[in-house]
This record gives C-alpha cells, sequence and structure tokens, in this order.
C-alpha cells in the first residue's frame, strides 16, 4: 500500500511542482475547451489563448516565486 | 504529419529531455557502483530496466485504442503541466532564485548515504534498490517523454530513436569518465527541454480541440520561438530584480 502511495505521489510530482502554476493551467485548459466547444469560439483563437494563457500563468507564478525568495 | 520540421522537433525533444533524465539516474548507479559496489548497482539498474520494458509492453499497445484526438489533447495538457513545471524551476534557476542542480552534489548525498547503510547487513539489497528506485523514476519520465512528442502524431519509432541516442550518449560518456556528469549544463537543457515540451503541449492540445494551426506542424517551432523570447526575457528581468534587491541589501 504505501509503494502505491509512493508511486502515486511520484507520478503526480511529474507534472505538478508549484500547485498553483498546475491548477491555473488545467483551469486555462478547461475554460478554453469550453469556449471551444460550447461558447463556439473558433479553434484557432483558442489555440492563440491557450499560448498566450499558458505565457501568463508562467509570468505569474515566476513572479510569486521570485517575491517568495525575495 | 512526417514533415522534417516534425521529425526534427521530435526527436531533438525526445534527445535533450531524455538525455537530463539519464544524467540523473546514471549519477545515482554510479554512486551505487563505486561506493558499494558494481553487482547491487548493475542488478537494480537491469531490474529497473525490465520494469520499464514491463510498462511500455504492457501500455503501449492500449495507446492505439484511443481515438486519436482524445489522444492529442490528454497528451497535450499532461505535456503542458510537465513542460512548464521544467521551464519555471529552469527560469527561476537562470536568474538566480533557487540553485542550480549539482550531480556532484547528488553524488555525494548519495555516496554518503550509501556508507552510512555499509554496516546494515541489508547493504546490498538497499544499494540495489536505490539503482532501481533512480532507473525506475528518470526512466518513466523517459517513457513519458516519448509517449507524450510521439503518440500524438504517429512518431513513437522517432522520439524512441531520440530517447535511446541520449540514453546510449550518457553511458557512453560516463563509462569513459568514470564520474558523474557535473559538466553537462544541464539548467540549459532543462531550459530548451521545458520550451520545446511546453510547446509540443500547447500544439496537441490545440490539435485535440481542432485548432487548425498555421502551417500545421510549422507552428511548433514558431511557438517554440514565443516561448523561448517570453522565458528569456523572464530570466532578464528575475536577473535585473535580485541585482536591484542584492544592491539594496549593500549599506
Amino acid at each position: 500500500m504505501n509503494a502505491i502511495r509512493i508511486a502515486f505521489s511520484e507520478f503526480i510530482g511529474l507534472f505538478v511542482d508549484d500547485g498553483n502554476l498546475a491548477l491555473l493551467v488545467v483551469v486555462l485548459i478547461a475554460t478554453v475547451t469550453l469556449l471551444v466547444k460550447f461558447a463556439h469560439l473558433p479553434p484557432l483563437d483558442g489555440g492563440g489563448l491557450l499560448l498566450l494563457g499558458c505565457i501568463l500563468v508562467l509570468v505569474e507564478s515566476l513572479v510569486r516565486a521570485a517575491r517568495k525568495k525575495g | 504529419m512526417t514533415s522534417i520540421t516534425a521529425i526534427t522537433s521530435t526527436v531533438t525533444a525526445a534527445f535533450l529531455g531524455s538525455f537530463v533524465e539519464a544524467v540523473e539516474a546514471f549519477t545515482i548507479v554510479l554512486a551505487v557502483g563505486l561506493s558499494r559496489s558494481w553487482r547491487p548497482a548493475l542488478q537494480g539498474a537491469g531490474l529497473a530496466l525490465a520494469a520499464l520494458a514491463a510498462l511500455i509492453v504492457g501500455l503501449g499497445p492500449l495507446l492505439g485504442l484511443i481515438p486519436i484526438h482524445l489522444l492529442q489533447y490528454g497528451i497535450g495538457v499532461l505535456l503542458t503541466l510537465f513542460g512548464i513545471r521544467w521551464l519555471r524551476k529552469a527560469i527561476l534557476r537562470a536568474g538566480g532564485h533557487i540553485p542550480l542542480h549539482d550531480e556532484l552534489k547528488s553524488f555525494a548525498k548519495e555516496t554518503d548515504l550509501l556508507k552510512r547503510q555499509a554496516s546494515d547487513r541489508r547493504a546490498d539489497f538497499l544499494a540495489g534498490l536505490a539503482a532501481f528506485k533512480a532507473v525506475l523514476l528518470e526512466g518513466i519520465e523517459v517513457v513519458f517523454i516519448v509517449i507524450a512528442v510521439g503518440a500524438g502524431n504517429g512518431m513513437l519509432p522517432y522520439a524512441g530513436i531520440g530517447a535511446t541516442a541520449a540514453c546510449v550518449a550518457v553511458l557512453a560518456i560516463g563509462l569513459a569518465v568514470h564520474r558523474p556528469l557535473a559538466q553537462v549544463p544541464e539548467n540549459t537543457l532543462k531550459f530548451v527541454v521545458g520550451v520545446l515540451l511546453t510547446s509540443f503541449g500547447i500544439f496537441w492540445t490545440g490539435e485535440g480541440l481542432g485548432t487548425p494551426w498555421p502551417g500545421a506542424d510549422l507552428a511548433i517551432p514558431a511557438i517554440m520561438v514565443i516561448l523561448l523570447a517570453a522565458s528569456l526575457l523572464s530570466v532578464r528581468i528575475l536577473r535585473g530584480a535580485r541585482a536591484t534587491a542584492f544592491e539594496g541589501d549593500l549599506p
């Protein structure tokens, strides 16, 4: 059981380091998906939004980390 | 999508990503081999490789059962999360906000731990376990990178070639120098790989959503350039902020 828990946390660790960053990326992708699938946002605009959103989310995480470290 | 651009970016991403992981695994196996003995080091590493092979053989065929758009979307999401995590850490390291990863330090830490376990009657088992864990964990990341950059566009063989070449290169260099590969510019590699994997992630997520990327697979290098520019600018700003903070601390 312990080994499974360790393996699971290692697997999650592959994708999640800064929890906030991961959460914002997931929220961004989910929002773009909903906009494209249900609000008729053109898929190309959705792709552009994904790229721009990822950059903004990354910058937000960097600013937060830099402030924390001083 | 089998253009030269797609093949080159797939092989490069798989090679560089796997190279970084192989260096980290090699450091631990070398520490076990030199500080304990080569038998548990090779047994641990061999068992981990067998487990990885079983994982590939077991799960590989399942990929073919997933509809391509769903596969691209799922891989895209995971790859974006995986790549952006690497990129964030590499930018913070390049900006001087967190220390660089040091292979010599990892080697010394592992060697120290193994020496403290030397009197334990399970010392060989613990040493083998350390090698097993290192190769398995880093190997899973290599397998993920290969699947992630290759499965969405039917380029698994090219991704596999890139990853295999990286592992062989690390092994060959490691056997030649017989010490941790501390001279490898690991953060630069992680920076580049972070940009590559995040770009692939955004591209595949978009493909999964039906995005008609301009230029088809040529959009991948275009996304890379935009992401690279934003990342380099971030490093510059972080360095500037750090220098300003440092000057402010001076009497």
